[in-house]
């Protein structure tokens, strides 16, 4: 078994808000995250794989493909975007690191080959901030 | 060792995440779009800004510092964080009303900010990095 991660990064605005909830309680729970005209980060993402190499390549995956994969499924719909109001997969979602990374798992999976697994999503929202995804 | 009239540079850096967006309200969407591209979407994105503020001067014969650190750090969190950090940088901050908040003017507002609070006799520069990759220094050498 060998694990094998790329690293994508894109840079989008944000902001965690409740839509359920009062102005007041947003700043209170979320303090100045929960700032109505958005903020944004940098974030880099570390996606990681798992299987065994294949004999006639010694890939695990072909590492360009992946790349493709990731950039068409999530870095497109991601990258110098507005999470909370641009992308169709977090619609109806709290915006939050650990759900960003659960929502690109999802969008991973099915575009991955059967024999290759999923094993990690590693966001970092700052240089001192990640969330890590193992599928479960 | 003699440290008379030696100039040091000494430097704070910080953080802060800022949305923006990159506009010149003197053209039409269509041309903001064909000059700035991506960065120019309507709904805004955003960026970890690391700052690198640079003091240069020559230390104080009783403290050994160019500057208090602590002092720095202090005027740079009133002048600049409290300003920027978590905030939009187009629409909560009065300084890009109407002046575009590409990386380059950031830096010029933020020195202005800090200029006017550090002993003229120091000299200043700040480096600002927008990612990891892009990243100005003013005033430039």
């Amino acid at each position: 078994m060998v694990y094998l991660t790329r690293l994508e990064h894109f840079n989008a605005a944000h902001k965690l808000y409740n839509p359920g909830w009062s102005k007041e309680k947003n700043e209170a729970v979320f303090g100045k995250c929960a700032n109505e005209n958005w903020h944004g980060h940098n974030y880099e993402l570390y996606v990681t794989i798992k299987g065994d190499p294949d004999p006639d390549t010694g890939f695990l995956f072909d590492v360009k493909k992946l790349s493709d994969i990731i950039k068409d499924q999530v870095i497109e719909k991601l990258d110098h975007r507005n999470l909370n109001i641009e992308v169709d997969f977090l619609e109806g979602k709290m915006c939050s690191t650990e759900n960003l990374a659960i929502g690109i798992w999802q969008q991973l999976v099915p575009h991955l080959p059967a024999e290759i697994q999923l094993h990690c999503i590693k966001l970092y929202e700052t240089p001192r901030i990640y969330v890590e995804y193992f599928g479960n | 060792m003699s440290t008379r009239e030696k100039k040091v540079a000494v430097f704070r850096k910080e953080h802060f995440n800022a949305a923006h967006r990159i506009f010149n309200p003197a053209w039409d969407d269509k041309k903001n779009a064909e000059v700035f591209g991506k960065c120019s979407n309507p709904h805004y994105h955003g960026h970890n800004y690391e700052l690198i503020v640079k003091v240069t001067g020559v230390p104080d014969p009783q403290t050994g510092y160019v500057m208090d650190m602590k002092q720095l750090s202090r005027i740079t969190a009133e002048e600049v964080l409290e300003k920027f950090d978590h905030r939009n940088l187009n629409l909560d901050t009065v300084y890009f009303k109407d002046l575009n908040p590409t990386a380059e003017h950031i830096a010029m507002v933020i020195y202005d900010l800090l200029r006017a609070r550090i002993d003229p006799k120091l000299e200043l520069q700040v480096r600002l990095y927008e990612t990891e990759r892009n990243f100005v220094e003013y005033p430039a050498e």
